[in-house]
């Protein structure tokens, strides 16, 4: 990924900026310029929480180009307390007890890079949601 | 809209093909496509291709490919939906066709994978997930079906016995294709326990990587009878859907819209229902893919797929079966090839040419070819007249 | 009046183990734990680095602060292991708490004592009365070399403190600072690890600076060692913040809550100011509190604060630092750490 598409999207990798349907409140993530539940076109920003429940996952165990140093990790989509199902890795679990259910907390973290000498990307992923 | 046959189809063996260039496969496919039609006219060229850029840096295919055919000047043209590049070069040949726009088109689906590493090849076919909001996390199109295989265990108690099931179906199958880049069987013991790719699935619940090609030759009806060459087989449907690019956006992650709608479209086109259809040939990239596009079809109930295939409902000799070719699994999944030789392999069957794998008085095809996660879907309906 | 509004804390879930670094090396385990009075240390998994842990720590103290981030007029972050030589930490962190753009941010370097001079001049900053709240950051991901005395401690881990002049939870009474040019650690432009003076390290260095910042900001403020609830100092190790504390006068009593290397290790930027992080955690209103950091080169900041009836309002909002620290943590073994921190040549 080059620098002005993960720049673009820093408000959402960064800080989970949402669009909220002003006309039927639904919320999309990432933001949208048309809404699919109603078609209305105005949205307002908002913040998701991070917070919510492990829908499904799995342990990627040969991963892309630019992972490798992170394998095995799990990815999963969590659903958030606001409705929103997003896709993100599952960092600081024990890949053997992961189970889906399990309450999540949003965390900023290093999600890849441009090799050694390249930018370095950041944004958001979860982790087991156990008070620390 | 005319009558749309196929007259004639060619496919490369798939497999490892380190000797052949993406030029080579495509002109391979024509040839051996041309050769059965038996005839030397050509009008267009409709051409799938999943990222013949990304795996060997060969975009304009559209100029490239009639170059080398000898067909200089014969007007081409590209078309791209992740997997189901193939079908969509189907889909567009026959809508040249249909139209009255072309007479005879020639449609190839490609893809030259061995020549980028296993981490670039995966990376590669991860664009076709949503590349800032799935690919950006390190998700790889295994990591996908595995995250649906695993909703479908633990909210219908789909067993890893089922999913294995469908692996040693398709390798029986494709144990007698010619054309199978994986022609041996495996047990259900050696699905489960081969490695671990992306939890729940293995090595072997997975399609490998592949290079091939495949073509068809479409024409109007009425001139593939003047032919006179073998069974005429018309293709008198064709459904094609999609939806969301992430999965995670589904309403239901477990039912695949795209799947629903490109086969209910298609058989409504036909005229048929599901229970018309005497076999399918289906886009089991993984073996949870098989079972969910079953689902999604209406051929079994939400949460029957595993069951109905331990049962031994899509095997050759089954009630309803599934790949006879060997399926994605067994037979290889050059990506943008993989829709056309399904075509291939209807065709085959149709002109009960498929030898030890033939379905008895096989009439009425159904070849379902699936893009990325479920994001879009192809399907053709392929009746022997 | 200016002092802190908010403070949190991020410390990495892995930890190595002594014994398991002194057996690939064959060193004396035993001699490490108690000549050092260290048994294990942080280690950041390979998603985290300074910024990550800054960001995590600072989300930690806006939850506590319970302020707009839009209000933050400065960032600061002190580190020795900021992720690029060339480009802030500071901006990663501000974009990150919806802190941009109307933010005046730094990046600060002073090998251990960089979070405090951001404390310093965040609070400074604040009385000057130019903005209204301001963030500083002591965080790190140190290095040690493979096989070196410091390999044993450098640890990873953050504190933040958002600094205002409204709703504390603990006032600033004064600062002081003691600093010379004494070369004792030092890591050269484009070189993976620092060098040390090795036993240099001690008199001449931390306990001089340690001392002198110490003595100089109690007599500014005309208070002795049985004045303060609690001391935090400088945490290179789990020996040397014992030994100046007792050299000064000051109790195990005083000390105890906020001594983490033991078991965290060295967090560099993060180390005092993570002390003062788990003090807070527990602290009394109306108890004094001596802060007192230590950076190589070499100097040392030192501080006053005493802590308000809100703090206990306040600190339940975010995971406590003992909680992160004795909770939820792994143990990993050499190689795996050695993975994480990079230390195995591999291709690209
Ligand atoms: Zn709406």
């Amino acid at each position: 990924m080059q620098v002005p598409r993960f720049w673009r999207e820093i408000p959402r990798y960064y800080r989970l900026e949402a669009a909220a349907c002003v006309q039927c409140d639904a919320i999309h993530f990432p933001p949208r310029k048309i809404c699919p539940s109603c078609g209305a076109n105005a949205f307002e920003t908002v913040r998701l929480s991070g917070r919510g429940a492990l829908t499904t996952f799995t342990i990627i165990r040969t991963p892309p180009s630019g992972f490798t140093d992170q394998a095995p990790y799990a990815v999963g989509i969590v659903e958030l307390d606001e409705g929103v199902r997003l896709m993100a890795q599952i960092t600081d679990c024990d890949v053997d007890t992961l189970k889906t259910g399990d309450r999540m907390i949003a965390k900023f973290r290093r999600i890849r890079e441009e090799g050694r000498t390249g930018v370095i990307m950041y944004g958001y992923k979860f982790v087991p949601d156990v008070g620390v | 809209m005319r009558d749309v046959a196929i007259i004639g189809i060619g496919m490369t063996r798939f497999g490892e093909l380190w000797e052949s260039s993406i030029r080579d496969l495509c002109v391979e496919a024509a040839l051996a496509c041309f050769n059965d039609a038996g005839i030397d006219r050509l009008d267009s060229i409709t051409i799938g291709s999943m990222s013949s850029g990304l795996f060997t840096g060969q975009e304009h295919l559209a100029s490239l490919v009639p170059d080398y055919l000898g067909r200089r000047n014969v007007p081409a043209v590209r078309v791209e939906s992740a997997c189901a590049s193939g079908g969509q070069a189907v889909r567009t040949a026959f809508l040249e066709v249909a139209s009255g726009m072309s007479d005879v088109v020639l449609a190839i689906g490609i893809e030259k994978m061995t020549d980028v590493s296993g981490g670039e090849a995966t990376y590669a076919l991860a664009t076709a997930a949503d590349q800032d909001y799935e690919a950006f996390h390190g998700v790889t199109f295994p990591g996908l079906y595995a995250m649906m295989a695993r909703a479908h265990m633990e909210r219908f108690g789909t067993t890893r016995d089922q999913l294995a099931q469908v692996a040693v179906k398709n390798h029986e199958n494709g144990s007698h294709n010619p054309h199978a880049q994986f022609p041996f069987t495996v047990t259900r013991k050696q699905v489960i326990n081969s490695v671990m790719i992306a939890d729940p699935l293995t090595l072997l619940d997975c399609s490998p990587i592949t290079d091939g090609a495949a073509a068809v030759l479409v024409a109007p009806a009425e001139m593939a009878r003047e032919l006179q060459r073998g069974p005429l087989t018309v293709i008198t449907g064709i459904g094609h859907a999609t939806d969301t690019i992430s999965i995670a956006h589904r309403a239901d992650l477990l039912h695949l819209d795209a799947i629903e709608l490109a086969s209910s479209r298609a058989l409504g086109m036909a005229g048929k229902t599901i229970e018309d259809i005497d076999f399918a040939e289906v886009h089991d990239c993984f073996t949870i893919a098989e079972i969910l596009v079953l689902e999604s079809m209406g051929v079994v109930p939400a949460g029957q797929g595993g069951p109905a295939t331990l049962d031994g409902l899509t095997a050759l000799d089954g009630d309803f079966p599934v790949n006879p070719s060997g399926g994605l699994k067994s037979k290889g999944h050059p990506v943008g090839a993989t829709g056309v030789a399904q075509i291939c392999e209807a065709v085959t069957q149709l002109r009960g040419a498929a030898g030890d794998r033939q379905i008895p008085n096989a009439r009425i095809a159904l070849t379902q070819n699936m893009g990325g996660s479920g994001g879009s879907s192809v399907v053709h309906i392929v009746e022997a007249r | 009046m200016v002092g802190i509004v908010g403070y949190g804390t991020q410390i990495p879930r892995y930890r190595i183990r002594v014994e398991d670094i002194a057996s690939v090396w064959g060193a004396d385990a035993p001699s490490y734990k108690r000549g050092l009075n260290l048994n294990e240390k942080s280690v950041p998994g390979p998603d985290e680095d300074t910024a990550t842990l800054s960001v995590n720590a600072a989300r930690n103290a806006l939850l506590r602060a319970g302020i707009d981030p839009q209000l933050i007029g400065a960032v600061y972050v002190g580190s020795e292991s900021h992720p690029y030589a060339v480009k802030p930490t500071g901006t990663i962190v501000s974009e990150a708490l919806g802190a941009c753009p109307r933010v005046h941010t730094a990046d600060l370097e002073f090998a251990c004592k960089a979070g405090t001079e951001g404390l310093f001049i965040a609070l400074h900053e604040v009385q000057s009365g130019v903005i209204t709240h301001a963030l500083a950051i002591g965080a790190d991901t140190s290095q040690g070399a493979p096989g070196d005395a410091l390999e044993y401690s450098a640890a990873a881990g953050a504190a933040a403190f958002i600094v205002g002049s409204e709703d504390l939870i603990a006032e600033l009474l004064t600062t002081d600072v003691y600093m010379t040019d004494t070369a004792d650690f030092w890591r050269r432009e484009h070189t993976p690890y620092p060098e040390h003076g090795g036993r240099f390290t001690g008199v001449p260095a931390y306990f001089r600076h340690v001392t002198g910042a110490a003595k100089a900001i109690m007599d500014r403020a005309e208070m002795a060692p049985e004045d303060f609830d609690y001391c935090i100092f400088h945490q290179p190790n789990g020996k040397f913040p014992v030994q100046v504390a007792r050299k000064l006068g000051f109790t195990e009593e005083q000390w105890a809550p906020g001594l983490l290397s033991p078991t965290l290790g060295n967090t560099y930027s993060g180390s005092s100011p993570m002390g003062l992080a788990a003090t807070l955690d527990v602290a009394n209103p109306g108890a004094h509190i001596l802060l007192v950091s230590y950076g190589s080169g070499a100097g040392s900041d030192a501080f006053i604060f005493r802590t308000t009836e809100r703090l206990s309002d306040v600190r339940d909002r975010a995971p406590h630092t003992r909680t992160q620290l004795d909770e939820y943590r792994v143990h990993i073994p050499y190689g795996t750490y050695a993975k994480f921190r990079r230390k195995i040549l591999k291709a690209e």
